[in-house]
């Protein structure tokens, strides 16, 4: 198997069901001639051209909206937001006629439609630029949400956003993209509502999706060599979500910490949580532990950044509270 | 009504050899040229501290579009009008007045920065010295300096009150396509609003040239859909800057009334610092170089015999001195301290 960097995976995914499916296209701001601002549409143009790789004017509410349209009658447009924090200007049309279309017709419309770019803090930003908006996302009855993090679920991930007939809201986020992993030649997709084992253990399940899965797989070698087993679990998809695989792991162990880089409140997070402390109550012989981001605005000082947001360090501390170490 | 366009900058406008000095008194533009020349200076040194990581993140550099700014603030009246920009927006700061030792610890993220090491480059702040940012979000702050026009509006007339202000916005070719460009400028028509609307029409919104993403490429006659007053004016000239934005100053101030403006002028670096600018020749660039808003007004000035080549490099010697201050001053600020992430958060 090959190991490529995850903006690799996601632009082998584009490339490939744009050749096998004609209806599929992809537009946004700078995605075509100046090959994305993460590059994650390298050669993409070249090969397809204009109008199939569509560079937009700075318009997100406009252009996620014609994405929309397009989709009601017959194409299958991936728009990506160059970051999701310009997404908030689109959100109207996500959720007031992406995620409604298919429910207001009574079922006679559907939305096949992917809307992806990087979610999540960067570095030195600031609060507008620095931000993790999936509970945006997640809280919305009518979408799909998925969020990966290794190159083979990127790929396989995106490849079923594609062909799924609603709309997908697909998260990556700009730290990741040059993270690399193993990524088979063969044709392959990765299917929506699985959760993924990353490792297997005992003592307590760790719970988190995305670029903060690094933090868990860290945290758990850090417990490891304290002489306590992690369970990883990767919920790779928000909506739907794999309540079984979360249940299953937790009545083994009886202890967890879910990892979520968003402000607490009404985060994913906090719902998954909250799922957790009600369908497994009688399992748990500890109150269920969140991991979040401090609930400010990104400050733009790298150390005040740091200290905001989550890290491997709150994880292992929110293990051993739940283990009763500290 | 929309004016009609003049000569496009691009074809080589020859403000260079026109640039009328009139009747402009030496020392005023004497501190024009100076106060272009510390922006120029300061944005270099902040590309080189960039360099060395002493500054980090997006970092947008204002070098070639100096005039604007400086024409901008000159023209207004900083004591009662206010500036809002973009991200783009060291040099609207200095400008206002701003510290450059203020402006460089934000840079630097220090405790002593502008903002507390809370903005850092796009979010430059200084309430006093009029200045609302430093808005990271293309076009989003076109309806808040809309909403400061509509205040300053609203003490007139309904609170009596005699020194209001103006409302300056500055906003990038990229920026007209939003919504938020557009639905502002239909409310300043409607209310009759005191605010200048520039865009700092630098040809291109990143990697996009205006031509591929605009239907139109001369801004100002978007002035037409909203009933409001446009103006083409050159970007590299102070001179046409200041008389142009004056105008529209003051008829904001005397008759509550907008302008839109499109201003062409060229940014000389990446759009920010990890921008190779690859989708534009160097023939290009020299094009714009040799129409430097700062080398045009100075020739002019020694042309008019207002200046020397000593006297500008003593200038040169003073500013370069000013921003090795301000770097000195953000070096050795202090880091803010961890727990001021809880605050600014609420009043
Ligand atoms: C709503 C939104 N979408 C996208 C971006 C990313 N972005 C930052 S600057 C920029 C280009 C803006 O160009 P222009 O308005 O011409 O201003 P300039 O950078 O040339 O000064 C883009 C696309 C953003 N900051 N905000
Ligand atoms: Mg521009």
């Amino acid at each position: 198997m090959a190991e490529i960097a995850i903006r690799d995976a996601l632009n082998q995914a584009i490339d490939e069901e744009m050749a096998r499916d004609q209806t599929v296209m992809i537009m946004g701001e700078e995605v075509a001639e100046y090959e994305g601002a993460y590059k994650v549409t390298r050669g993409l143009w070249k090969k397809y051209e204009s109008p199939r790789v569509l560079d937009t004017p700075i318009t997100e509410n406009g252009f996620t909206g014609v994405g929309i349209g397009a989709a009601l009658v017959g194409l299958r447009p991936i728009v990506e937001w160059m970051t999701f924090n310009f997404s908030i200007q689109a959100l109207d049309q996500v959720i007031s006629n992406a995620a409604k279309m298919r429910h207001m017709s009574g079922g006679q419309l559907k939305v096949p439609i992917v809307f992806r770019g990087p979610n999540g803090p960067a570095e030195y930003l600031s609060s507008q630029h620095s931000q993790a908006i999936q509970s945006f996302y997640a809280h919305i009855p009518g979408l799909k949400v998925v969020a990966p993090s290794t190159a083979y679920d990127s790929k396989g991930l995106l490849k079923t956003a594609i062909r799924d007939d609603n709309p997908v809201v697909f998260m990556e986020a700009e730290m990741m993209y040059s993270w690399t992993g193993e990524v088979p030649e063969e044709e392959y997709t990765v299917p929506f509502g699985k959760a993924a084992i990353r490792r297997e253990g005992d003592d307590v399940t760790l719970i988190s999706f995305s670029r903060p899965m690094r933090l868990l797989e860290e945290a758990a070698d850090e417990l490891a060599s304290q002489g306590i087993n992690a369970e990883v679990i990767d919920l790779r998809s928000l909506r739907p979500l794999d309540e079984d695989t979360i249940y299953a792991s937790v009545r083994k162990t009886n202890r967890v910490v879910v990892l979520d880089d968003a402000w607490p409140v009404a985060s994913f997070g906090s719902y998954v949580a909250w799922l957790i402390s009600r369908n497994c109550f009688d399992e748990l012989d500890a109150q269920v532990e969140l991991v979040h981001a401090e609930d400010v605005p990104m400050p733009y000082n790298h150390k005040l950044e740091l200290a905001v947001q989550v890290s491997t360090e709150k994880v292992v501390k929110a293990a051993k509270r739940v283990l009763y170490m500290e | 009504m929309a004016s009609k366009s003049k000569n496009d900058a691009k074809s080589g406008s020859d403000s260079a050899v026109s640039m009328n000095l009139k009747s402009y008194k030496k020392d005023f533009l004497y501190s024009a040229l100076e106060k272009m020349l510390l922006i120029r200076r300061f944005e270099e040194k902040s590309a080189q501290m960039y360099g060395l990581r002493k500054i980090g993140g997006f970092c947008h550099l204002y070098n070639g579009q100096e005039a604007v700014a400086i024409a901008a603030a000159m023209a207004a009246d900083m004591s009662r009008d206010y500036m809002l920009t973009a991200y783009r927006d060291h040099g609207h700061a200095l400008a206002c007045g701003m510290d450059p030792n203020v402006v460089m610890a934000e840079l630097y993220g220090k405790i002593t920065g502008c903002s507390r090491g809370k903005g850092g480059s796009m979010h430059m702040f200084d309430v006093e010295k009029h200045m609302l940012g430093g808005n990271g979000i293309v076009g989003a702050q076109i309806p808040i300096a809309t909403g400061v026009a509509f205040a300053e509006m609203y003490k007139k007339k309904v609170m009596g009150q005699k020194d209001t202000g103006v409302a300056l916005c500055f906003f990038g070719d990229g920026a007209v396509h939003q919504g938020a460009f557009h639905e502002s400028l239909n409310l300043a028509g409607v209310w009759k609003l005191p605010a200048v609307y520039m865009v700092e029409n630098n040809r291109f919104g990143m990697g996009s040239a205006v031509h591929r993403v605009s239907a139109v490429e001369d801004f100002e006659i978007k002035a037409v859909g909203y009933n409001i007053d446009g103006m083409q004016l050159d970007g590299m000239s102070f001179i046409d800057c200041y008389e142009g934005i004056g105008k529209a100053i003051e008829r904001a101030r005397k008759d509550s009334v907008p302008t839109l403006i499109d201003i062409k002028t060229y940014r000389y670096k990446g759009h920010s610092m990890s921008d190779p600018a690859k989708y534009r020749t160097k023939d290009e660039l020299d094009k714009f170089k040799a129409q430097d808003p700062i080398e045009l007004l100075k020739s002019a000035m020694k042309d008019a015999g207002m200046i020397t080549d000593e006297d500008y490099q003593n200038l040169d010697k003073q500013i370069k001195q000013t921003v090795q201050e301000a770097v000195d001053f953000a070096e050795n600020s202090d880091e803010p301290a961890i727990e001021t992430i809880y605050e600014d958060v609420y009043v």
